[in-house]
């Protein structure tokens, strides 16, 4: 890629790395140009040290790459965090009148410009972030109106005074440059007539929760799902929503369970610790049959883990956490603008099915920010299905004999009618015990497996009637198969190319839909070699691929509540055989 | 909502297994009697009960309901009251649901102060679980679990309440049925977070905390010179200790429910079919 540049802020937290990060991303996109940024927060040497990296193409970029081509450093441990990433063209901005020497590595160029002093000049010292931008524009050959369009938005509640000082900074930082520097090795980034919009995983989830009439968000505040939480905050309120701040999650899931009751599209986000302790209500979520959208931004676990890292370990949790067995669905979007998209889907297949949907995302789409056409955020094209609720008019055919209404009623496809409170005629109860038809307690060994069956035959409808695809990317013939979900679409599909450079063709297929999952198994056969690419240790999605291509095994399955007897077991043992020889 | 709505309206077709001479009894009647004479109706009356021998009342009433997991009652109710606010919403469940596993809960469903009535079945044992000590057995209460007694003071969750900065705090028995039903009644009435504590006893498990015990030494508010309105007063009588007082033992005249306070008004689960008309604006914040 021609253009494609590697830039990076980095120093201590605290000294406004992200938001000037983030000035430089806006304004890289508005000049039309993509861009996909990174966070680091790394702690190879200990201490505070933090950066916001940003890749920009005029090509699409989907992946951060091990290089740094510009680096604006404010402290010495910044330069010593990326010395792999630098190289011979690289140049590294520092303030050579701070009390730090900088010692520069060898090969690459270093580019002194008084930061402070030219914030100061400008009206304070606390600018010297913008004139390093102003210097990085200059050393970029990326015009410097660009970004006093990004500093227009950034400070104009503040008032046109802060605004023009910051441009003056900019411009102090680019003469800067201008003056005291020529033979700097070249970049150039052009600029385009494209239009994009620049968020995060984060941000897109809570603006498709909106999209999809999301109403009802309460949540505990975790890395990295706040933003979600704070994305909500303010804006929910306008088309008549609201966010709690729960004491801790225990009460988030059980606030968002109750408003879902209401018939509130609910929803409530946190990360593995939060996770942990939702599973305590998560059965009854399910087994109540509410709709709920739980979204689980995933980090380094376990227990506190590392809770700025990447990590894709809650798999297992989202398919199995809770104890006994009930439906769940888990979508699993692969890039931002698909956290937009799985979220509004998520709240049509909670409500469709009346059950959670874990919505799993990732530290990497929660923290970057990323350039998307605005056309993949269609609000146009969002769709609300509301399922099988039902209305005071004709509730009068849900009724028993007794003109009670059946919450619960064993319906072929599996989906009750649905009843917001209120709703004349339909007063009802639900609960976490095992219950029949009308919500009420049960331990009848009958009324226990049809409701079992009954919940799962949910799953089997939605089988039939969503399409759990995936996508596909690279050489479709090719001998090798490379499978992945979540986050890592992006650098697999960057992969691709480079592994082309190299001779080697590669299927590569990106799962968004954890449970219901597209059958891979022809997929899986028809390839020499497969390989499955995720974020953990145990490749936890490869356990369940590798499951599902397995030869079946016969089973003999109870759960009437009764263990199982030997006569009868010896029976249904000899069942399946026969079964087997008519086979 | 129909002004002949009669309390046994809100009684379920499911006969209760409690115990026969159980406190609950008691206490669910009032509740059903104050829901009737506040002029609400089964469909627009959300209960949310707590795991518990109390917590069977969701199956025991007729309304819509939610039998929860064991001591959260207080937040599902608070989703329900926020997401639609025409909703009467009855929280109840025991003294372990309420001040041991969803102690953390009740503080700050009280701090929240939503607009609903939280009724606690206080019977100061764990009935369900066939008698271990609760936060409210006394010091030397012996149980399966406690041989000696549990050796720490009961709990005290008027003044948890207070201290929270409860808007209303009341108590009663569930066998004076008056003056119980009246005061649930104000507690439905009250523009905030109600909180009664109801002594509701456990005939099984508990032989201390009887009926003939409440009966005897329960001093009632209503013939004494207590003004609610006065804070002070209030906490002077709930850290006393030694006094069962029965009564509105604090009202907060001037309470705004959270409702108001945030803006919060209209029924959430009326939504539009698909996204709102406005929808683009949220996207192009982000050019
Ligand atoms: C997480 C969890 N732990 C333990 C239990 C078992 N359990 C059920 S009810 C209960 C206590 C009941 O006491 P209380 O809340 O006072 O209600 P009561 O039965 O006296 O009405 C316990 C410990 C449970 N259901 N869930
Ligand atoms: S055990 Fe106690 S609390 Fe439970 S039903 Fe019997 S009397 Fe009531």
């Amino acid at each position: 890629m021609a253009d494609d540049l590697n830039w990076a802020i980095g120093g201590e937290a605290g000294d406004g790395i992200a938001s000037t990060g983030k000035i430089f991303a806006q304004a890289l996109s508005r000049a039309g140009r993509h861009v996909f940024t990174s966070k680091d927060f790394a702690s190879r040497i200990r201490g505070g040290y933090t950066a916001y990296k940003i890749r920009t193409s005029t090509d699409r970029v989907q992946s951060v790459v091990d290089r740094l081509d510009i680096l604006v450093a404010l402290t010495q441990r910044t330069i010593d965090e990326n010395l792999d990433e630098l190289h011979d063209d690289s140049i590294v901005i520092y303030d050579g009148e701070r009390s730090w020497d900088a010692e520069i590595p060898e090969g690459v160029t270093g580019v002194d410009v008084p930061l402070k002093s030219l914030a100061e000049d400008a009206g304070g010292a606390i600018m010297r972030n913008i004139v390093a931008l102003g210097a990085a524009c200059e050393i970029a050959s990326f015009p410097i109106e660009n970004l006093d369009e990004s500093l227009e938005k950034r400070f104009a509640s503040k008032g046109e005074k802060l605004v023009e000082n910051n441009k003056q900074a900019a411009r102090l930082g680019q003469e800067y440059v201008q003056e005291n520097y020529d033979d700097l090795p070249e970049y150039s980034l052009d600029t385009t007539d494209e239009d994009y919009v620049l968020l995060n995983g984060d941000e897109a989830i809570g603006m498709g929760a909106i999209a999809a009439g999301c109403r009802f968000y309460s949540g505990y505040p975790i890395t990295p799902a706040t933003d979600v939480m704070e994305y909500l905050t303010g804006r929910i309120d306008k088309y008549g929503g609201h966010v709690v701040q729960a004491e801790d999650e225990l009460s988030a899931i059980n606030m968002a369970l109750g408003a879902a009751r209401s018939g509130a599209r609910a929803m409530t986000a946190t990360s593995g610790p939060g996770i942990d302790l939702m599973t305590e209500t998560f059965g009854l979520v399910a087994t109540s049959e509410t709709p709920l959208v739980i979204c689980d931004v995933m980090r380094s676990g376990p227990s506190t883990g590392m809770p700025t890292k990447q990590e894709q370990g809650d798999l297992n949790m989202a398919l199995y956490g809770g104890h006994g067995e009930v439906p769940r669905f888990v979508v699993a979007p692969t890039t931002v603008a698909e956290c937009f998209q799985k979220t509004v889907e998520a709240f049509n297949l909670a409500e469709k099915y009346q059950l959670p949907v874990y919505l799993v995302a990732d530290l990497a789409l929660a923290v970057t920010e990323q350039t998307f056409r605005p056309e993949e955020f269609d609000m146009d094209a969002v769709e609300i299905d509301r399922g099988k609720v039902v209305d005071e008019d004709d509730i009068d055919q849900y009724l028993d004999e007794q003109d009670r209404f059946q919450p619960h009623y064993d319906a072929a496809d599996g989906v009750s009618p649905r009843a917001f409170p209120g709703t004349e005629g339909g007063a009802h109860m639900s609960t976490g015990l095992e219950h029949n038809e009308l919500g009420r307690r049960t331990e009848d060994t009958d009324e226990r497996v049809s409701q079992v069956d009954k919940r799962n035959r949910k799953v089997e409808t939605a089988k039939q009637e969503e399409e759990f695809d995936y996508r596909e990317f690279g050489d479709e013939d090719a001998d090798t198969l490379v499978i992945s979900w979540g986050s890592n679409e992006g650098a697999m599909v960057e992969a691709l190319e480079y592994l082309e450079d190299d001779g080697i063709d590669v299927r590569f297929i990106s799962v968004p839909y954890i449970f219901p999952r597209p059958d891979l198994s022809e997929e899986v056969e028809s390839a020499d070699d497969v390989i499955v690419v995720e974020c953990n240790e145990q490749g936890q999605f490869a356990d369940l691929l590798e499951h599902d291509t397995l030869t079946r095994l016969k089973r003999v399955n109870k759960y009437n509540g009764i263990r199982f007897k030997a006569d009868e077991l010896a029976d249904d043992i000899a069942a399946t055989l026969t079964e087997e020889i008519k086979a | 909502m129909s002004s002949d709505v009669r309390f046994t309206d809100f009684k379920s077709d499911k006969q209760p297994t409690w115990c026969p001479g159980c406190g609950d009894f008691g206490t669910m009647n009032g509740m059903m009697k104050a829901l009737a004479e506040t002029g609400n109706d089964p469909d627009n009356t959300f209960i949310c009960a707590g795991i518990g021998c109390s917590g069977k009342i969701g199956t025991y009433m007729h309304s819509y309901a939610l039998h929860g997991v064991h001591g959260r009652a207080l937040p599902v109710g608070t989703g329900v009251k926020l997401a639609n606010p025409n909703l009467e919403v009855m929280v109840a469940g025991g003294d372990g649901d309420g001040y041991s596993i969803g102690a953390g809960h009740f503080i700050h469903a009280v701090r929240r102060n939503v607009d609903m009535t939280y009724v606690v079945m206080d019977n100061r044992i764990y009935g369900l679980t066939k008698g271990q000590a609760s936060p409210t057995s006394r010091e030397d209460f012996e149980t399966s679990t406690t041989p000696e007694g549990p050796k720490q003071p009961p709990v005290n969750p008027l003044a948890l309440s207070l201290a929270a900065g409860g808007t209303f705090i009341a108590q009663s028995f569930s066998s004076d049925s008056q003056r119980h039903t009246e005061i649930v009644k104000e507690a439905i009435e009250h523009d905030g977070f109600g909180f009664v504590n109801v002594y509701s006893p456990c005939v099984t498990f508990n032989d201390v905390d009887t009926y003939d015990y409440f009966r005897d030494s329960i001093v009632d508010l209503a013939d004494e010179d207590h003004d609610p309105n006065d804070r002070e007063a209030a906490k002077e009588k709930i850290l006393e200790g030694d006094k069962e007082y029965q009564g509105v033992i604090y009202k907060d005249e001037n309470s705004v429910p959270y409702s108001d306070l945030h803006g919060i008004g209209s029924n959430m689960s009326e939504i539009p079919d698909g996204a709102p008309e406005d929808a683009m604006d949220l996207v192009r914040e982000f050019y």
